[in-house]
């Protein structure tokens, strides 16, 4: 039974890639490409990778299919006749991709068997941190460095499409809708935010312990934030503002900071207390939760479109 | 269960928490930025900017004092769970060049912006300062870098900080040539990632030193090496995928096409190196030799008759930066050693440093001072310069020392890494690549020739500047191409600390 429902599901993600690339207009094959991140979450559930399902659905189909899709909407208002690319450019990315899959088909088919893997090893240092989930543990304590600096990534990628507005807007806000909302989504505005909140703060809480964790809770929050602007209820805040500035780098900030305090009170760098690792990095993920929401937000609400008021 | 013995190759060594620093104090001056006012912004980057120095230079003398590598455990998780940093004299010296660039670069930005102080708090200057730094980050991260998915991580850094500085001045072309440089890029990081997936998958480790150790090949290993080197040669623009380079790096402001130019193609050549002298086993990484070898002589030739035909300063300078990077790669097969011989103890070795290292200095002193002339000028049409030596004399020299070391004509360090490179070529039985090497030589004094001739004429209309420049952000440019020829007084020979922390070539080979 569950191989039929894997088949079916294996059939149904191959059957919306191809659609995907196939498709004629731009805004159908992106909503295709949202249900292929959807999918693919399912699919990562059922290989266990219950982190690695959620944040896919998050990010690959959420969060990444409404920057395309306001990609999508505002190229349809630029230029009236849409650029298809050349034949030759398909076939080449066609060639492309099948030699890079059958290269990873004969790869993967020459694994060792069992394949070597880390989980024992980071299952067995859990109990120093006291955390429950190895995923978070990961994250967090054995390759905090490179959660650290992918946090400072998505602060450029804020600052790098901050920086494609005009002089004379730097600073101001951006605009995420120029006509009235509909009654009905304005309507989920105001009912959806408070249990998206307590959705969030029950991801970031449990992450420590259960699958989960910051970056999940962050789009959570910043999909709750974005409902809210889409629905005209609260304006999005200029870009230059102080309080804006600070929760964007408080998580990565207050990282930082435990990082170097490791050189006084524990073993250097990103080391933790003995005792203390939980609660400390309980507390980073708070933070960092806030600095994704809000770098998510903004990364999808664009550059600033208003000049800054005087 | 693992293939590995559990037991860590990486002993952390007093001196390593100065790695951490050089990773970590550009990026905390980018967060401080982003809080403070944007008049502050300067001053934030010309402060950590000499605290980046300072390090660069204690990690220098640490690796002269100790002469082994310098060795960071980060949070104390031994790899494969966690995380190794190492710098050694290779790695020592990419972070001196970089340090050097960086702050002359920021010298340099300094003098420009304060050219119009209206602006100088606005988008543009703030934007590149926190970019400057973050690329300083990443570099540093690259380079230090022993665990293959903090390298992809120090990779993504590296991208996002540099392509907006592409498109800083906001014209639509080159909105359109940093687009180009991203689709690149990120291709080049999804193949890099796939390599990584499936060497972790393969082995249970990312850690460089460990996958070094591995004596048995199979397929995963070397389609994820393809798979990686392909990205990272995306990356580093080398024939025929360089076609992002030129416009992208022409079309940013000219501070920032010095760091793009001189160091940022620099961060994927140095993993390609690691790739293939650490990890491919022996006769892979002479067949990699050879194929890179191959693209190393194209590009060298293909886009130095580019550099010829362009009309624009800059494109110019872009396209002598592909072909210059070709050298790097010639260095594979020359540089592949044997039993008598590490690769690190060839001359080629050496020679492929120097001519890193020159290079950086020479192209980042061209572009700052085509720079200069395109904001004294207005334009940057090299037939249109005629005379142009005699309203800016120090930039006109900046730029003609500079190509003596692009050339390879002494005193210069461009001259020392030809040299040893030509060398090798002809003691290993290369002909080929020798005569690549000569031709490339020819045809750069070809480029460069053009410009110095322009430089020295005299038009019927005398050249007038359309705005006063400030002796000091020509003096940078001269201080670089400087730098370029004060490298070809090293001596010609195998140079002790670039062999420092490769194993057995530990102790007692301090210069």
């Amino acid at each position: 039974m569950t191989m039929l429902l894997d088949l079916a599901l294996v059939a149904w993600l191959l059957a919306l890639a191809i659609h995907v690339a196939r498709a004629r207009d731009d805004q159908g094959a992106i909503i295709a490409f949202i249900a292929f991140g959807l999918l693919l979450g399912l699919g990562w559930t059922r290989l266990s990778a219950i982190d690695v399902a959620m944040t896919e659905a998050a990010i690959g189909g959420g969060v990444t299919g409404m920057l395309l899709l306001r990609a999508e909407a505002r190229l349809r208002q630029r230029s009236s006749q849409p650029q298809t690319p050349k034949r030759t450019t398909k076939a080449a990315a066609a060639i492309a991709c099948t030699v890079v899959a059958a290269g990873l088909a004969l790869a993967v088919l020459s694994f060792p068997s069992p394949a070597p893997t880390l989980a024992p090893a980071a299952a067995a240092a859990l109990d120093s941190t006291g955390l429950g989930n190895p995923v978070t543990a990961v994250l967090l304590a054995y390759r905090a460095l490179d959660t650290l600096l992918e946090k400072v990534v998505l602060l450029l990628a804020l600052l790098g499409v901050w920086s494609l507005a005009p002089d004379q807007l730097w600073g101001g806000a951006p605009e995420l809708r120029q006509t009235v909302a509909p009654p009905p989504f304005v309507y989920l505005g105001r009912i959806l935010p408070p249990f998206g909140v307590l959705i969030a703060v029950y991801m970031c809480w449990v992450g420590a312990d259960a699958p989960g964790g910051t970056f999940q809770a962050g789009t959570v929050l910043a999909a709750m934030w974005l409902l809210i602007m889409l629905a005209s209820l609260r304006p999005a805040p200029e870009t230059r503002r102080t309080t804006l500035r600070l929760l964007l780098v408080g998580g990565p900030v207050l990282f930082f900071a435990v990082g170097f305090l490791g050189f006084a009170v524990a073993d250097g760098f990103l080391s933790y207390p003995e005792g203390a690792a939980k609660p400390i990095i309980v507390g980073i993920e708070a933070a960092l939760t806030v600095s994704i929401a809000l770098t998510l937000g903004l990364l999808v609400a664009g550059p600033s479109s208003r000049a800054p008021a005087p | 269960m693992t293939p590995l013995a559990p037991a860590s190759v990486h002993l952390a060594t007093p001196g390593g928490y100065l790695l951490v620093l050089a990773v970590t104090l550009p990026v905390l001056g980018v967060l401080a930025m982003l809080v403070v006012a944007p008049r502050h912004a300067r001053q934030v980057a010309l402060v950590t900017m000499a605290a980046g120095l300072v390090t660069a230079i204690a990690i220098v003398a640490e690796l002269i004092r100790t002469g082994t590598a310098l060795t960071y455990v980060v949070g104390g998780w031994q790899p494969p769970l966690g995380i190794a940093l190492r710098a050694d004299g290779l790695s020592a010296t990419m972070i001196a060049m970089t340090a050097m660039v960086i702050t002359a670069t920021g010298l340099f930005a300094r003098g420009l912006y304060a050219l119009g102080p209206k602006a100088q708090d606005g988008r543009a200057p703030t934007t590149f300062w926190g970019l400057l730094l973050a690329t300083w980050s990443a570099l540093n991260a690259v380079f230090v870098g022993e665990d293959l998915f903090n390298l992809y991580v120090a990779l993504e850094l590296l991208t996002f900080a540099a392509v907006p500085l592409v498109c800083l001045d906001g014209r639509a072309e080159t909105v359109a040539a940093a687009l180009r440089y991203l689709m690149f890029a990120l291709l080049g990081s999804l193949l890099y990632l796939l390599g990584t997936g499936l060497l972790y998958g393969s082995y249970g480790t990312l850690d460089i030193q460990m996958l070094s150790r591995l004596s048995e090949g199979g397929p995963a290993l070397s389609v994820a090496l393809a798979l990686m080197i392909v990205g990272l040669l995306a990356k580093a623009a080398l024939f025929p995928l360089h076609l992002w380079l030129p416009p992208a790096h022409a079309g940013a402001p000219a501070a920032a096409s010095a760091v793009l130019s001189a160091l940022v193609i620099k961060a994927p050549v140095f993993l390609i190196l690691r790739l293939v002298l650490d990890i491919a086993p022996p006769h892979a990484a002479i067949l990699a030799g050879q194929i890179l070898a191959v693209l190393g002589a194209s590009s060298i030739l293909f886009c130095s008759v580019m550099a010829l035909r362009q009309a624009r300063l800059k494109l110019m300078i872009a396209y002598s930066t592909v072909a210059q990077i070709g050298y790097l790669f010639i260095v594979f097969p020359l540089a592949a050693g044997n039993e008598a011989q590490a690769p690190w103890e060839t001359i080629a070795w050496t020679g492929g440093a120097l001519q890193l290292v020159s290079h950086a200095f020479a192209k980042a002193a061209m572009f700052l001072a085509a720079g200069v002339i395109a904001e004294a000028f207005g334009h940057d049409r090299i037939a249109d310069l005629g005379g142009f030596g005699r309203v800016l004399p120090i930039s006109a020299a900046a730029f003609g020392l500079a190509g003596l070391s692009l050339m390879g004509i002494p005193p210069s360090g461009g001259f020392i890494a030809k040299c040893l490179l030509l060398t090798a070529a002809v003691l290993n039985g290369h002909p080929w690549l020798a005569a690549t090497i000569l031709a490339g030589g020819l045809l750069a004094a070809g480029y460069v020739f053009r410009v110095v001739d322009r430089a020295l004429a005299t038009p019927a209309i005398a050249l007038v500047a359309q705005k006063p420049i400030p002796r000091r952000l020509e003096l940078v440019a001269l201080a670089l191409a400087l730098a370029a020829m004060l490298l070809g007084f090293v001596p010609l020979e195998p140079f002790g600390f670039l062999q420092l922390g490769r194993s057995g070539a530990m102790a007692g080979v301090a210069p």
